[in-house]
């Protein structure tokens, strides 16, 4: 091999392993670019304005509960209760309604953070493995939000309240506003303040970040209130979009759609790292992929099996970056 | 972490007896806590320990006692399995689609198929190094796809005159058979943890993988045995459920999979891994069991009310574990 052709090929090596890394940081917003230009040339009226906005508002309580799971994750936890957390929210909020709205709305972030914060404290200072804390609350939690709903389904006909869900402003859902304000403040929280880096140094190693002299159990009980509070907002996003109380039913399974939002999105199980606008995205590609198989008439049930085949692909390329 | 084993080597015997006694608790307190549930209800309920109502107590806690049994092999290696509960339905759908054509194919395909996917999520695990709850969370998702699309989303009847409806319905000697399968699978799993090579393996590899890999275990092959059993026997609980129901429901074991993990933690197996026990397991799927037989009883509470007890309850059981054992936490 003469030097020139030697040199050809180290810079052609390095060309692609930049490439591969770019995907694998992006990979996330490659497949949804690639399943949204799909959709475009193959599902029929799939580029109108009522598509694209019943996709975002479809998302939104995903994208609500994604933050705060993803904010756990990043401390090396995990939140399982946010389906809970947002049932628990949803039985409280009519409970209040007579009170007038601003007074119901409260109670109903009150009821999440105060779920947030038993998570947090067995977590933080029980010392409770965040996946067995949360599980409880994740059993409990729904049990409870039942309990005080007497297992019905109340109607909700608060104008302020039904405005969260069905309202719109400048023409855009109130659902979106409320997501993307969650995500800016979010992504502000974790980039830009010391306890956006207290999150990411405790989950990168937890005794080294103790031993750095960083609040560490106050940092991962805000973590849990701040994803018990995104819970709850979920929660009153989908009560009023429903425009019914339904404990029974709001946020079922919701936390396997948020971690795999997470997950996708390139933020590793592992903890060390948060990707607020990967999560973002993570959640949109979750969405498009069901609209996708239920505007193209295709078995519902197969989006599932695609949905698992896309975060084992994601995760097994993140697994270069020593991720996984 | 910090350990109090500085305390116990200063302060003398008396410390020390106390971190026995206390490592005892944790490690045999679900035996303790069931002992002492089974007297209270049996002075509290006058049916409680009539042989009707224990054999529902333990028919009722058969199908995920199985699931318990591979579970706690997965979770002592260090890793966990979040797909057993959509397994459990696939292993329903398959056998009632299989049963028509020969019966024991019934019982013998839902294991088969079940272990191969346990097999892939294994492979998945130990040789490309995937995050264990990731790759069975895509179980978790996937394979509850596939049920629903095999059985078109339904519900698929076994014909009740099928000889295979006598693995769910049957009797040896008064006792049923779904409850022998899972005594066995409880015997048997208990002495290849605490007595064979494997047993020992799998619980260096949970203690510390790296450590396992530099004393030349075979970390990897222990890890894939573990995640195939719990798929093996994730089927064969779907096939007897299947058997049990005369049908093959896709929506059958929802949620399982978070049940088998609180049993299997209930009965003092740390989620880290490296620790724990079949008898614990055992206890804990019992004590599961029992709970829910004593609402029931009760009737005054709920069904809502069960699933508040189950989270409450777990919380006591983890938050005793944790002050036993006293791990140091930052």
């Amino acid at each position: 091999m003469t030097p020139m052709n030697r040199a050809a090929s180290v810079s052609e090596s390095l060309d692609r392993s930049a490439v591969a890394s770019w995907v694998r940081g992006r990979g996330v917003y490659v497949a949804f670019v690639a399943l949204l230009i799909f959709n475009l040339i193959i599902t029929p009226n799939f580029a109108s304005v009522a598509t694209f906005s019943n996709l975002l508002i479809q998302v939104s309580p995903i994208v609500l509960v994604s933050l705060g799971v993803a904010l756990a994750i990043g401390t090396e936890g995990i939140d399982l209760s946010v389906g809970s957390v947002m049932a628990l929210a949803s039985a409280f909020l009519p409970l209040y309604l007579g009170y007038g709205w601003p007074v119901a709305l409260f109670v109903a972030l009150l009821v999440g953070a105060v779920a947030g914060l038993v998570n947090g404290s067995l977590v933080a200072f029980v010392g409770v493995q965040p996946i067995i804390a949360t599980l409880a609350m994740l059993v409990g939690g729904r049990g409870l939000a039942q309990i005080f709903a007497s297992g019905q389904l109340l109607i909700v006909s608060d104008p302020a309240v039904l405005a969260l869900g069905q309202g719109r402003l400048f023409g855009i859902p109130a659902p979106v506003i409320v997501a993307v304000v969650a995500v800016l403040v979010v992504g502000f929280l974790v980039n830009r303040t010391t306890f956006g880096r207290y999150v990411v140094a405790i989950g990168g190693n937890r005794s080294a970040s103790y031993l750095s002299g960083h609040p560490v159990r106050r940092t991962l009980l805000l973590v849990y209130i701040i994803s018990g509070l995104l819970a709850a907002l979920a929660g009153i996003v989908a009560t009023a979009r429903l425009g019914a109380s339904d404990p029974s039913n709001i946020g079922i399974l919701i936390e396997l759609s948020a971690i795999t939002a997470v997950v996708v999105g390139g933020t590793p199980l592992s903890g060390g790292r948060v990707r607020i606008l990967g999560t973002v995205m993570g959640a949109l590609l979750i969405q498009l992929i069901s609209t996708t198989f239920i505007a193209n008439d295709l078995p519902f049930t197969w989006a599932q099996v695609f949905t698992a085949a896309i975060i084992l692909v994601a995760v097994y390329l993140q697994k270069g970056r020593g991720a996984a | 972490m910090v350990t109090r084993s500085t305390d116990t080597e200063t302060a003398g015997g008396d410390v020390l007896w106390r971190e026995r006694l206390f490592t005892t608790l944790q490690r045999r307190g679900a035996v303790v806590v069931l002992i002492l549930v089974v007297a209270v209800s049996a002075v509290a309920f006058d049916n409680f320990l009539t042989a009707q109502n224990l054999e529902n107590i333990v028919l009722q806690g058969a199908f995920l006692g199985l699931i318990v049994v591979g579970m706690t092999f997965v979770i002592i290696s260090g890793g966990i399995d979040l797909s057993v509960g959509s397994m459990l339905a696939l292993g329903g759908v398959l056998a009632a689609q299989t049963v028509e054509i020969f019966w024991p194919l019934a019982l013998i395909l839902p294991p088969l198929v079940c272990s191969l996917i346990g097999l892939g999520n294994g492979f998945l695990i130990a040789r490309a190094r995937m995050a264990p709850f990731i790759v069975t969370l895509a179980g978790l998702l996937g394979i509850r796809g596939l049920a629903l699309a095999l059985a078109n989303e339904k519900p698929i009847g076994i014909d009740g005159g099928s000889p295979f409806t006598w693995f769910g319905q049957g009797q040896i000697l008064g006792v049923a058979v779904p409850i022998i399968f899972v005594v066995v699978a409880f015997v048997v799993g208990g002495l290849v943890l605490a007595r064979t090579g494997y047993g020992r393996i799998v619980f260096a590899v949970g203690g510390s993988e790296e450590s396992a890999r530099l004393m030349g275990l075979p970390v990897d092959r222990t890890k894939v045995i573990a995640y195939t059993v719990s798929g093996a026997l994730a089927g064969l609980s779907g096939a007897l459920l299947a058997a049990r129901l005369s049908a093959g429901d896709p929506n059958a074991g929802l949620a399982w999979e978070l049940d088998a993990i609180s049993a299997v933690v209930v009965g003092g197996t740390l989620l880290t891994g490296g620790a724990g026990s079949m008898s614990g397991s055992l206890a804990g799927v019992l004590l599961l069991s029992i709970l829910q037989n004593l609402i029931n009883q009760v009737g005054t509470l709920g069904s809502y009310a069960q699933q508040l007890v189950s989270g409450v309850f777990l919380i006591i059981v983890v938050v005793a574990q944790a002050y036993l054992t006293r791990r140091g936490t930052y």
